[in-house]
């Protein structure tokens, strides 16, 4: 209820001096960072299309290098599509994860403060060889366990599908993936715990007072208004994957960084390979960057 | 059938902490009875309603309503909680939501209507507080009064056999505060069984079957507004009458 009153006021705030230094004042607020960068990443791009040196870098790190269909295998989409994959499950993991924090069960809630406490107090690089030669491995070991289980119980179909699970048929753009997303899911969980919180004690008192259940409430009343108000937030820690997916070149995923690596090494044109690779981060990230920001003034528009 | 009481409190406590909200409170409310609670602010007239569908549960005594005891079980209450409107001193209609669905959802989610049914009753109970054209307006861009009755809206669709007012006119500028009376008082003509917490004279000396006075978490006074107003028993009831009548 406060807030249409307090952004009036903000609104007309700027209006109530305007002989003040009207060109002076402008051209202070201009968004000079966003300009600087705009310069960077035109430089580059003219660097790029001018010096064969660095046009032979671009192809390969963002994957053209072999034709048009090979984009889709390496370089950019690997990076994006990691991010897009792996964040889904995040969202999904953090949401649950958010949830259960919360739950009054004292087992379940201590669970999911243990999950979010162990990814915190692990560097994200060692997490990712964690799970990509400890984690997965063990994973199968424990559905090999349960095969055989099902086996000794008659449902060898199924166990053999468990058994026949291979430690290597797991590639490893699937364990990035799940080690991406086990480290997200346990920022989300907070993200979405907090916007949970911010609801009021009112709007769930209103929904159980007419007789809703706990998961009613939820769902109708309490998590429409909490995901919108984190929207911003998780449009952040998308594009914070977006650069620590960076990280899983060190498992031989052929993303950019990756792809920048070998170049690199196999060309000794360091300066090129990082340079390009450093600048398609740059124009990945401002763009979502912007897209989001644009997102949360159309948000505060409508409220 | 008529005479029978359709809410039984017996001897309820509810602790905070150290603090004693309720110290021991029993009344009964009868089917189509208006009972009006009055008391200085941290005397328990909120918790007691909100034990009464305990969205606080009582640390012990009897919540009886309709014959039948609450316990903690969640199926039971949640029967029991579409049984009775509560409406809040802070509205706390959803935001998310416009008029008519706030309105409609609960008859959806918690009575299984279908949304043509719930949105015909929704309409039907926007017109009954008055203001059928703000359907398809959300709370924000309604005023204190008509969110207030919105909420009321809600409550009363899904079709309760009790409603509870927790000082629903208390955070509403005064300009506002005879709209919500209005509907209330029509409600009670209606027979509608409510228990409320208000010191809206007004309201009280119009509709009040019976009055409560408490204070410190105990009931210091039951009887008919007539007696309180004109034959007090106890001095805190007299200190207090005073304090709330001198303007």
């Amino acid at each position: 209820m406060a807030e249409p009153g307090s952004s009036s006021v903000a609104k007309t705030a700027p209006k109530a001096k305007p002989r003040l230094e009207p060109v002076g004042r402008r051209l202070v607020d201009l968004p000079w960072w966003l300009f600087g960068i705009v310069v960077i990443i035109v430089w580059a791009g003219y660097i790029i299309l001018t010096r064969p040196k660095y046009q032979e870098a671009f192809l390969w790190i963002s994957g053209a290098n072999n034709g048009v269909l090979a984009v889709l295998k390496a370089g950019i989409a690997i990076t994006i599509g990691t991010s897009i994959v792996a964040y889904s499950i995040a969202i999904v993991l953090g949401l649950i994860t958010g949830l259960g924090r919360m739950s009054r069960n004292v087992f379940v809630s201590n669970v999911a403060r243990m999950y979010i406490e162990v990814v915190r107090g692990i560097p994200m690089l060692v997490l990712i060889f964690f799970i990509a030669f400890v984690g997965v491995p063990a994973g199968i070991d424990l559905l090999h366990a349960l095969g055989e289980w099902l086996s000794s119980i008659g449902l060898s179909g199924l166990g053999n599908l468990f058994i026949g699970l291979e430690n290597q048929a797991v590639p490893m753009l699937a364990r990035a993936i799940i080690a991406l997303a086990v480290t997200y899911g346990a920022f989300l969980a907070e993200v979405f715990r907090a916007g949970i919180q911010s609801i009021g004690r009112g709007q769930m008192e209103a929904a159980r007072s007419l007789g809703m259940s706990l998961g009613q409430a939820m769902r109708h009343i309490i998590l429409p208004q909490a995901i919108r108000n984190v929207l911003p937030a998780l449009g952040n820690d998308f594009v914070s994957m977006v650069k620590d997916s960076s990280l899983v070149s060190v498992l031989a995923v052929r993303d950019m960084t990756q792809i920048a690596r070998l170049y690199a090494g196999s060309t000794f044109r360091f300066r090129e390979a990082y340079v390009t690779l450093a600048v398609l981060y740059l124009t990945i990230t401002v763009v979502l960057s912007l897209a989001v920001a644009a997102y949360e003034r159309r948000l505060r528009r409508h409220e | 059938m008529n005479d029978e009481a359709i809410i039984v409190v017996k001897d309820l406590f509810k602790r905070f902490g150290k603090v004693e909200a309720l110290n021991g409170v029993s009344l009964e409310v009868d089917r189509g009875q208006v009972v009006v609670i009055i008391g200085p602010s941290g005397s328990g007239k909120s918790t007691l309603l909100r034990c009464i569908n305990y969205l606080e549960a009582p640390t012990s005594g009897e919540v009886w309503v309709e014959g039948k005891r609450l316990t903690t079980d969640q199926r039971q209450l949640n029967a029991v909680r579409a049984e009775i409107g509560l409406v809040f001193q802070l509205f706390n209609l959803f935001p998310h939501l416009t008029a008519l669905e706030n309105v409609a959802l609960a008859q959806r989610v918690v009575r299984r209507r279908s949304r043509e049914e719930a949105e015909r009753v929704a309409r039907q109970q926007l017109e009954h507080v008055g203001i059928p054209e703000k359907a398809d307006a959300y709370p924000a861009q309604l005023s204190g009064g008509q969110q207030q009755r919105v909420a009321i809206a809600r409550s009363l669709a899904m079709n309760p056999k009790i409603m509870l007012f927790d000082e629903p006119t208390s955070a509403l500028d005064p300009e506002m505060i005879k709209e919500v009376l209005d509907v209330m008082l029509a409600l009670a003509a209606e027979g509608m069984t409510m228990l409320v917490v208000s010191h809206e004279m007004g309201f009280v000396r119009a509709a009040a079957d019976e009055m409560i006075f408490l204070d410190e978490g105990k009931i210091v006074e039951q009887t008919t507004p007539q007696e309180l107003f004109t034959n007090p028993k106890e001095e805190r009831t007299k200190l207090f009458l005073s304090q709330i009548l001198q303007h």
